[in-house]
């Protein structure tokens, strides 16, 4: 079941560190698109989404729990950090900053969980640190996870929240992008799934990375989903670009994902997915 | 040189583009066309030659040198088709076991509405998945500009050579200021930050030469990176860990021990 989701003009791909997630009361949350005043209980139960269709952003460990069995996750690699190493005008501050304002230590959560009873190797981005940004650490996590899943037969689900490679950390960060993607091709020539959801807002180097090479691509509805950001595009066009222009419904309308999925049925769609893909033997060959 | 410098430099009209190192180092260079998908992308420019004695495929991000040819080939900037004319050559080269040098030159992917409703993103990233695990050699040659992510696309090579005054960054200087101290002509100091240089791409590691640039343009300066090409590309043909080696070239950008 899909709502029905109202665009709302945004530009929010470059405001790296300042969120343009609504500001949660005590007790309420305002939805940026109808601007309905929602009782936090209440979007809580709807997996902080309104009952416009709007999803409000939510942090990394929020979505895990959301998405995957309660109790069931196990974080890895969770002790990889970003340092800096090109001691980058500003970095370490920015780095200080995101860790207080996210509550965690690097942009992706990674580990093992559940979802609806089936083992899976999870990742999670978190648009709080750095608009979710991937340095080598972020890199270094991904690359990893799906090491650990190529090695224990495991299905990767990652939800992707990105505004791509961390400039901060020069080439370094580029690299990543072709390591991810090499981990990622090991993975899949395994037989193994891998199942990316794109949330608001997937852009830039991992759009152009591990966020379009799943098996099978999910998509959040009205997440802005691109390569390039609309800003810079406006700009070197002179253009205005249209309403709903690079959101999952546009993606999904041109070719680039399999469906553009509410997150009240998410998590029973995933476990669908996985229980299709689960015909394996014990002993995990096919 | 300072940083910004060599970015000034990268950028000239009037410096080899990729169609000049192909005419002049290959013999007997034969142009294919298109995707087969949608259509025929002039920014990037393929086909098979010699180099030597070597069957090859050879792959170039192509910016041209007056205006006019710099429009036409949308000044460097591939769009989705260019990868995907890139990629179906690459497999092709593997099917007839034939090694791929690539020629990279741009300032980046290119931006436009085309190009996002056509999937950017998606080309960039089947052809980083693709080469990750291409059985045939891949050799790529930075001689100018090296934009991001539009760079890489086609750089996911087994050796990265760079120009002594080619640059390969993240992200662009001017557009690094921009984001930075909301201020775009300190691009200078941005093309400091970022380690821009081939230099530092080489003390990363992720260069794996430096070509001088003395005579560029001249017979011997192709004849001189025809030879260093060749005895390469020889090296990588025997080499019977190559997926395996450029896995771990990958893999150790960044790698930590937990």
């Amino acid at each position: 079941m899909l709502l029905n989701f109202e665009y709302k003009a945004r530009n929010e791909l470059e405001k790296e560190g300042r969120s343009a997630a609504p500001v949660y009361g005590e007790s309420e949350v305002v939805c940026p698109n109808c601007h309905r005043t929602l009782k936090e209980s209440q979007a809580e139960s709807m997996l902080m989404t309104c009952i416009c269709g709007h999803h409000f952003r939510i942090g990394a460990r929020k979505r895990l729990g959301y998405m995957t069995d309660s109790g069931s996750f196990t974080e890895l690699f969770s002790d990889i950090e970003s340092d800096d190493p090109l001691s980058f005008p500003g970095y370490r501050d920015k780095l200080i900053s995101a860790k207080a304002k996210s509550g965690e230590n690097e942009s992706v959560i990674t580990g093992t969980a559940e979802i609806g009873g089936f083992p899976a190797a999870v990742f999670s981005m978190d648009s709080l640190f750095m608009m979710g940004s991937m340095g080598a650490a972020a890199g270094e996590k991904i690359t990893l996870l799906f090491e650990y899943a190529a090695e224990n037969g495991l299905p990767v689900v990652g939800w992707t929240v990105s505004g791509g490679a961390r400039m901060q950390e020069g080439l370094l960060s580029l690299m990543q992008m072709a390591k991810t993607s090499a981990a990622v091709r090991r993975h899949s020539d395994k037989g193994l799934l891998y199942i990316t959801v794109l949330t608001d807002p997937t852009t830039g180097g991992v759009t152009a990375s591990f966020a379009m090479e799943g098996d099978i691509i999910l998509a959040e509805p009205g997440a802005t989903v691109g390569f390039a950001g609309r800003r810079v595009i406006e700009e070197t066009m002179r253009q205005k670009l249209p309403r709903g222009f690079q959101t999952s419904e546009f993606i999904m309308e041109h070719g680039f994902a399999d469906m553009v999925i509410s997150r009240i049925v998410e998590k029973e769609t995933i476990a669908s997915i996985l229980a299709l893909h689960c015909r394996r033997s014990s002993d995990g060959s096919l | 040189m300072e940083a910004y410098e060599r970015v000034k430099t990268a950028r000239l009209s009037s410096r080899p583009t990729a169609l000049d190192c192909i005419h002049s180092i290959f013999k007997g260079f034969i142009e294919f066309h298109g995707d087969r998908r949608h259509g025929d992308d002039k920014a990037v420019v393929g086909g098979i030659a010699w180099l030597g004695d070597i069957p090859v495929t050879v792959i170039g991000i192509e910016k041209g040198h007056t205006t006019a040819e710099r429009m036409e080939r949308s000044f460097g900037a591939p769009e989705p088709e260019g990868y995907r004319k890139a990629l179906r050559l690459m497999k092709q080269a593997e099917k007839f076991s034939r090694p791929v040098i690539t020629f990279v030159d741009t300032s980046g992917a290119y931006c436009g509405v085309g190009a996002e409703k056509r999937g950017q993103g998606q080309a960039i990233a089947e052809n980083l998945l693709t080469m990750s695990a291409l059985k045939v050699p891949v050799l790529t040659i930075l001689i100018g500009e090296g934009g991001s992510g539009g760079a890489l696309a086609l750089a996911l090579a087994d050796r990265l050579w760079m120009l002594e005054n080619a640059v390969y960054s993240v992200i662009s200087p001017e557009g690094c200021a921009s984001i930075l101290w909301r201020d775009g002509s300190k691009a200078a100091e941005a093309a400091d930050a970022l380690h821009l240089t081939a230099a530092d791409a080489l003390s990363f590691g992720i260069a794996d030469r430096i070509i001088s640039e003395e005579g560029i343009g001249t017979e011997d300066f192709y004849a001189r990176l025809k030879d260093d090409m060749s005895g390469e590309i020889r090296g990588l043909m025997e080499d019977s860990s190559l997926l395996e080696r450029r896995y771990q070239r990958f893999r150790s950008f960044g790698r930590r021990t937990t």
